[in-house]
């Protein structure tokens, strides 16, 4: 019990502080690499809490695709990032008074919120159902018969996204030569190929 | 002291007041807005795990997939819109972005 106080102290501490940095970082590489650190000690979090499917998800979604993906678009883009931090410290003193009442507020309730658990020894270390069959299995049997369709429309989701990625960032640029497989298929003997006869001592 | 319901939804909080102060500190800067969001959307599936697990309702865990199904979905189009208005303008700086402006 105590080891699992201690390692919730630790990812939280890890969690609270990359977030912070996300924010407050001068370069956004570095943000970009303390959000990363942010998805894997919630990941632990998760881990420790005994949702450990979601928490596998947590990684290859977020660290895999999406953190890769942002990464990406900040190398890419061609962009004075000094500039882009002028209004910081001006913005600072109403930021930090909206987010103080906001933390303030939320804290109070989660603290002082009393909630009745379901069923007895429901705690850390004793995931949902451990009887003998895993988070997994249980998360799937909910995902695959009771909300079947949300599910679906996850899918769909997904689905439109990449193709309303791919339809935005897609262009045509004509002032690139393609290779065109049609036209080179299409090519036939008569039109590509001449046998010209060559007389002794002259020139063609 | 063992750890409950409250410390896990204290952790959701400050990551959400987090995402939201980045928002308000980095008015200039889409990319980090959009990782400020990612941030708010981490708080959200914090908070939907920590019920499910104390309250021994796997429900929770089924709708935190369907909320990093969206996350993933508006990062990926967030991102996309980006790159083409850098592409058509040279600039992602939040106060030139008013074409749409009445």
């Amino acid at each position: 019990m105590i080891v699992q106080t201690v390692l919730f102290y630790i990812f939280a501490a890890s969690t609270v502080g990359s977030g912070a940095t996300v924010v407050a970082a001068r370069n956004p590489v570095h943000s970009v690499l303390f959000l990363i650190l942010a998805f894997f000690s919630t990941a632990a979090l998760f881990v420790l809490i005994g949702a450990e499917f979601l928490a596998m998800i947590l990684v290859i979604v977020y660290v895999g695709a999406v953190a890769v993906l942002f990464l990406f678009v900040v190398m890419m883009l061609d962009i004075d990032f000094r500039e882009m931090r002028s209004g910081f410290v001006r913005y600072l003193p109403v930021g930090a008074f909206v987010g103080a009442i906001l933390l303030a507020e939320l804290i109070l309730i989660s603290v002082n919120w009393a909630v009745t658990p379901v069923r007895a020894g429901v705690g850390i270390g004793a995931p949902v159902g451990a009887i003998a069959i895993n988070n997994t299995r249980l998360l799937g049997g909910i995902l695959y018969t009771r909300y079947l369709f949300a599910f679906q429309v996850a899918g769909l989701i997904l689905l439109e996204a990449m193709i309303g990625a791919i339809v935005l960032t897609l262009r045509h640029r004509p002032d690139v030569r393609r290779q065109s497989i049609a036209a080179q298929l299409a090519r036939t003997r008569e039109e590509s190929v001449e046998v010209v006869k060559v007389p002794v001592g002259e020139r063609v | 002291m063992a750890i409950g319901l409250p410390h896990y939804l204290t952790v959701g909080a400050i990551l959400l007041t987090l995402g939201i102060f980045g928002i308000f500190l980095n008015r200039k800067n889409v990319i980090i807005i959009l990782m400020s969001i990612e941030l708010i959307l981490l708080a959200v599936n914090i908070n939907l795990v920590a019920f499910s697990v104390f309250r021994g309702n796997l429900i929770g865990q089924a709708f935190a997939m369907f909320v990093l199904t969206v996350a993933a979905a508006e990062a990926a189009i967030g991102l996309a819109i980006l790159v083409v208005y850098f592409r058509n303008r040279g600039t992602i700086r939040v106060e030139d972005i008013n074409m749409m402006k009445g």
